[in-house]
Formats: C-alpha cells, sequence, structure tokens
C-alpha cells in the first residue's frame, strides 16, 4: 500500500536546543497514527511541522500543508463568528469550490448543524473542539494532523470526538494525533510512535509497544510507556 | 485577504464597545475642541467698574482725552460687563459670573493731568492656577488699553507743542490769540536786530534771538522723544520662512492627528494579537495566506478605520473654526500617508504582543509619549535633550503626520512633500520590522 504521509529524517532546531532528530515514518490512507511520549518529546511540534505551521531544519515531508488539515492544540476560532461562519472562512481561504456543501456536510459530521448560526464563544469546550477538528477537515484533505485534540474535554465529549475520528479514518483519511492520554492510543490507534528528546524511539502497534515493555495484552499502556522508556534509559545510559 | 477583511468588518462590528467608542471618541472631540476654541479664553469675562464722573477728561495742553475712551479699549479687549458700584462687582466676582474685576477710580482724570501715577484696582478670584491664568490675561488687556491710552494722549501732547512751534490760537485759557510761533520768531527778531545800531539792546536782542532758535529747534525733538517714550521699543516680526498657523487651527491639526494616532494603532496592534490571541494566526499563516498579506489586511482595515474617523472629525471641527475646504484634497493625502504608517507601527507593536489587553497596552504606552515629545517647543529644554526628542520623533510616525496633516489644512512649513516621504519611509521601516517581528513570534 502507498503510504499517504511520508515523514523523511525531519530535525528542527531552535538554536542550540534539538527538538527534533532525524524523525521518520510512513503512514496509509485510513491509518490511525498516535504520537505519544514525555512532555518536550517534540510532539507539537511534528505535528506543527507536518501541518505546515512551522519549518524544518532538515527533512522531508509529503504531501504539503495544502494536502494536510490541522487542528492545532488551542482551537483556532474565532469566538466572534459563528460555527457557520468559522466554517465558511476557512473554506474560502483554503479555495474550497462549493463552499456551501463544504459547511454543509461539516456541520453534519460534528453533529453542530443546530448550533451553525450560534457563536463559537458560547460553544461548549467540546462543541469547540469539534470546530476546531471541522476546519482542518473542510477542505477534505487526505491527511489529518491533531494535536492533543481531547485535551480539556470531559470523558462524554471525548467519546464523542474520538466516534467523529474514528469515522473519519474509516472513510480513509489519514488521521495522525498526539496524545498524553495514552488510553487513547491503545483504544483506538492502529498505530503508536514513540517521541523521546527529539527522537523516534518505537513506531508499532500498540501492542507491540505492551510486548517490548512486558506489559500484558490487556494490561495498563500507560504503564508499558513508562516502563519502556525507562528501559531504554537504562539500555543508553549501559551503552553509554 | 478580502475574506480576512470581512471578517475582521464583521468582528469590529460585534464589538459593540468598541464601535461605540470608534463613532462617539471622534464626536466627543471635534465637539469639545469646537467648544473649547469657540469659546475661547482670549476675552475673559470681566466686571468693569467706572467710577469716574460722566465726560471726565484728561487735560494736555490745548487737548482733551475722554477717561470714557480708556474704559471703551478696555472693554473691546475683554468680555466686559459693566457693572454700578465696586461692591456689585465683588459680588460677581465671588459667585464666578465673572472671572475678575476692574475698577476704575473717580479721581484717576485728575492725577493723570497732575503728572502722578494713576492706578486700577483689579479684583480676582479662585485657586492659583486659575489666579495665574487670569491675572496674565488681564494684564495683557490692561496693558494693551494702557498702550492705546497714552497714544491718545501723546498725540494731545504733539499738538499741543505743534501749536507753540508753529503758533496760531492755541485755546489754552489765559494764551492770548494770534500767537506767535517759535518758528517764527528767529526770521522777525533778526529783522529787528538788522534795524538795531550795535550797543547793549542789540547784544541783548542776539541773546534772545539764540535762545528762540534753540528753543525750536529742541520742542521739534521732543515731539520724536514723546513718540519713542510712549512705544520706545516697537516690534518687527520676520517669519523665515513658512506661513503663521492660528492656534486654533493648529489646535485642531494636534487633536485630528492625535486621534488617528490612536485609533489606527490601537486596532492594528488588536486586530493583528487578536489572530494570536484566538489560536487562528499559526493557521492562517501554514499557507492560507501570507506573513505580508495579514500585515497588509490588518493595517490597512486600522488604516481606513482611523482615516474614516480623522476626517469625521475634521468636518466636525470645521462647524467651529473655519478651515480651507479648498484644500481638502491634500488632507484626503496627508490623512492616507499617515495612516498607513501608524497602521505600521501598529502592526509592529501587534506582532510582539501575544494578547489584545498587552497590544494595547504597549500601544497606548508608545503613543503617548510619541505625542508629547513631539510637541516639545524649542527652548524648553536643553539643547541636547531637545536634540533626543527631535530623534525620537523623527523616527516614529507622529510627528511627520502632524507636520503633513498641518501643511494640509493650514499650509504651514514645512512643505507637505517632505513629510509624505518621511512618512512613506516609516511605513516601510515599520512594515519591515513587523514582518520580522512576526516571523520570531511563531
Amino acid at each position: 500500500m502507498n503510504a499517504e504521509l511520508s515523514v523523511g529524517a525531519l530535525s528542527k532546531r531552535y538554536g542550540t536546543l534539538e527538538a527534533l532528530h532525524e524523525v521518520s515514518f510512513n503512514a496509509h490512507p485510513g491509518e490511525l497514527v498516535a504520537v505519544i511520549g514525555p512532555n518536550g518529546a517534540g510532539k507539537t511540534t511534528l505535528l506543527s511541522i507536518i501541518a505546515g505551521a512551522q519549518t524544518a531544519s532538515a527533512g522531508t515531508v509529503a504531501p504539503g500543508p495544502d494536502r494536510v488539515g490541522w487542528a492545532p492544540q488551542q482551537p483556532a476560532l474565532y469566538s466572534k463568528l459563528s460555527v457557520a461562519e468559522n466554517l465558511e472562512l476557512f473554506a474560502r481561504l483554503e479555495g474550497v469550490p462549493d463552499r456551501a456543501d463544504a459547511v454543509g456536510r461539516m456541520l453534519d459530521q460534528t453533529g453542530l448543524r443546530g448550533r451553525a448560526d450560534e457563536r463559537v464563544a458560547r460553544l461548549s469546550g467540546g462543541n469547540r473542539q469539534r470546530v476546531n477538528v471541522a476546519l482542518g477537515l473542510i477542505a477534505n484533505p487526505p491527511v489529518l494532523a491533531l494535536d492533543e485534540p481531547s485535551a480539556s474535554l470531559d470523558p462524554a465529549q471525548r467519546e464523542r470526538l474520538w466516534q467523529f475520528i474514528v469515522a473519519l479514518a474509516a472513510g480513509g483519511t489519514t488521521v495522525v494525533f498526539s496524545t498524553h492520554n495514552v488510553v487513547e492510543a491503545q483504544r483506538y490507534a492502529d498505530r503508536a510512535i514513540v517521541l523521546a528528546d527529539g527522537r523516534l524511539v518505537f513506531d508499532g502497534t500498540p501492542q507491540a509497544l505492551m510486548r517490548e515493555a512486558g506489559e500484558a495484552q490487556d494490561g495498563d499502556m500507560e504503564r508499558a510507556l513508562v516502563a519502556f522508556l525507562a528501559q531504554r534509559g537504562s539500555r543508553e545510559e549501559t551503552s553509554g | 485577504m478580502r475574506s480576512l477583511f470581512v471578517k475582521d468588518l464583521l468582528i469590529l462590528r460585534r464589538s459593540r464597545l468598541l464601535l461605540a467608542l470608534l463613532i462617539i471618541y471622534p464626536v466627543a472631540i471635534a465637539l469639545l475642541i469646537g467648544f473649547a476654541i469657540s469659546r475661547s479664553p482670549s476675552r475673559p469675562r470681566v466686571a468693569i467698574v467706572d467710577e469716574t464722573p460722566a465726560g471726565e477728561t484728561v487735560q494736555v495742553g490745548n487737548q482733551r482725552v475722554s477717561v470714557s475712551q480708556y474704559a471703551d479699549q478696555l472693554f473691546s479687549q475683554v468680555q466686559s460687563v459693566r457693572v454700578g458700584t465696586r461692591q456689585e462687582a465683588i459680588e460677581q466676582v465671588k459667585s464666578g459670573s465673572v472671572i475678575a474685576a476692574v475698577v476704575i477710580p473717580p479721581d484717576i482724570a485728575a492725577k493723570i493731568s497732575s503728572l502722578d501715577r494713576a492706578s486700577l484696582e483689579v479684583l480676582y478670584n479662585g485657586d492659583a492656577l486659575e489666579q495665574s491664568l487670569v491675572q496674565s490675561t488681564l494684564n495683557s488687556a490692561i496693558a494693551q488699553a494702557n498702550s492705546a491710552f497714552s497714544e491718545q494722549i501723546q498725540q494731545a501732547a504733539a499738538k499741543a507743542l505743534n501749536a507753540l512751534l508753529e503758533g496760531g490760537n492755541l485755546s489754552i485759557l489765559g494764551a492770548p490769540q494770534n500767537l506767535i510761533g517759535l518758528h517764527q520768531i528767529p526770521p522777525e527778531l533778526k529783522a529787528l536786530i538788522a534795524r538795531q545800531p550795535p550797543g547793549r539792546d542789540r547784544q541783548a536782542l542776539e541773546r534772545i534771538d539764540a535762545f528762540a532758535g534753540f528753543a525750536a529747534e529742541n520742542l521739534a525733538l521732543s515731539k520724536n522723544v514723546l513718540s519713542t517714550v510712549g512705544q520706545p521699543i516697537q516690534v518687527k516680526s520676520s517669519l523665515l520662512h513658512g506661513r503663521r498657523t492660528p492656534l486654533n487651527t493648529f489646535a485642531v491639526v494636534v487633536a485630528v492627528t492625535v486621534s488617528l494616532m490612536f485609533v489606527c494603532v490601537l486596532l492594528a496592534a488588536g486586530g493583528l494579537a487578536l489572530e494570536r490571541e484566538e489560536h487562528a494566526l499559526s493557521r492562517l499563516l501554514r499557507g492560507l495566506v501570507s506573513r505580508e498579506a495579514l500585515l497588509a489586511e490588518k493595517g490597512s482595515l486600522a488604516a481606513a478605520c482611523a482615516f474614516v474617523v480623522a476626517l469625521a472629525m475634521l468636518a466636525g471641527v470645521g462647524a467651529f473654526v473655519t478651515l480651507e475646504w479648498s484644500r481638502a484634497g491634500l488632507w484626503v493625502v496627508a490623512l492616507v500617508f499617515g495612516a498607513a504608517a501608524f497602521a505600521a507601527l501598529g502592526v509592529a507593536i501587534g506582532a510582539l504582543a501575544r494578547e489584545v489587553r498587552a497590544a494595547s497596552l504597549l500601544a497606548i504606552l508608545m503613543s503617548l509619549p510619541l505625542a508629547f515629545l513631539a510637541l516639545v517647543p524649542q527652548g524648553s529644554v536643553g539643547h541636547g535633550f531637545y536634540v533626543a526628542i527631535g530623534v525620537v520623533s523623527f523616527v516614529f510616525p507622529f510627528k511627520a503626520a502632524l507636520q503633513a496633516l498641518d501643511a494640509a489644512v493650514n499650509d504651514a512649513s514645512p512643505a507637505i512633500g517632505g513629510s509624505l516621504l518621511h512618512l512613506a519611509v516609516l511605513t516601510i521601516v515599520f512594515g519591515a520590522l513587523a514582518r520580522l517581528g512576526l516571523r520570531q513570534a511563531e
């Protein structure tokens, strides 16, 4: 199967700090890829570069940002505009030919048709996040990059959002998402990529990560990730 | 860019407080300036008590100068309120219906006629600052009245001296009719001396002739001395370049430029900071809009709003102050260039700030000192400090915008072309800084 998203030897430097070091991976159509790792591992930087919001110091990303939808961690919406006005604006900026159709489709997919004329400022956090994701999808991109999409949502809102994302992937969209909630990666992702100190240290299924860390298949993935990172640290100390 | 422009207009329309301020602010400022100028404090409301008897005059030679002329002169310098008595004047000053009272005493004519120093009584009220302002305004008015009155007396004295020199009927109590003038004595006397044989009588007549000639010569000189004493130093003003701007129209130009700056800088800085506050900046700049287009859009919107506000202010103030509407084309040009430079400064500030509130605060903190510094007159501070102020004023757009608008509205110096060029350069420089700031902030 051809890769829909291809990241090759991606590096990013902020002065002397190396946020990403030669990160490479592929993602296929309809695949749900979770990017996990500790704070400061480079997850947001990786997704921002994939989305075209930041430029890489070295390496390649394909496709270009025009074929990647993006939902940043903080909902990037205009609070004084309504849901429909936000969608309409970004449909225009993305150059969507049939804007009315795109807006209607997104309202249906997010389940916000009844609140289309409501100003974003009056929406709950969960609904804002849904609009945030919808803005990333308005141009019907083949790849969607989601940075911590479920952060600050309550369990019910999280559940609705994941149903929405899983349905997108089922429709053929490649979804790459970062999360601190490792259980979400275990539950929804087809693949997990583990970043630590800007380096890709694991690329495989969540089940493979569990095995690698010595955790049972029905065990706790968060515990497995901590154990995996600890083992890796010990190995580096020993080899160092 | 058009989509963003429409979006920002929609957001602006929905920001009711900001919109109300944008409409109310120029109207309020225009009205305040208009009223302040039309009720100028240069003609203070003063009660005048004239205690001199009706028809009282000061006798100078054969001339009489009416004391009421002095009162009339004083009335023309102030908004006069004639009151009958000193007590009535005191009550008016205390109640605040007049800012001061001037009492012309009944013996003023007698004192002037007897070469004694006459005096006026001036009554004030109010706090130290108000007293100082009233005193300075009233002193100026009294000085002008004194000057005019002394000129009348000087003219009367000059006429009397002329009569002594040229002869005729002097009409002074006790003076004989058809009096010979001092100028006419020497020829008459010389003819008499020529007929006189040498001796003591002839010598005495020759001494009288010498005195008459000397007296005529020096009395003629004293006419010039009188005019010199009346106005010892005459001021001749020469403007080296440009045209003098009337204070009231300059005040209008300052108010309009300050409004143009505030509205433009605040809107541009706030508009750009809003994109970051709403986390939309990174979404826009990932290929949907270029940085240059985004800065141009924010700057254009701010400049357009500020231009409308400033033009409305000029038109509003025009109801109170005479403005040359034939120069309206130049107003537009000056406002457009000024708005562009302020917008560039605004987006540069907006590129640095992460929140609208921080951007607004930064915009106000930068704009206010710039306006004050640009208005510091030469000589009011030390040379080094003034040079430093000049440098700061040069690198920010307020002074250049003020000069451009002053030239456009009042045909003032320096010429508008230089100021417009200066503003265009500042627009480019601040635009480049905004572009750099936006890149650094990402």
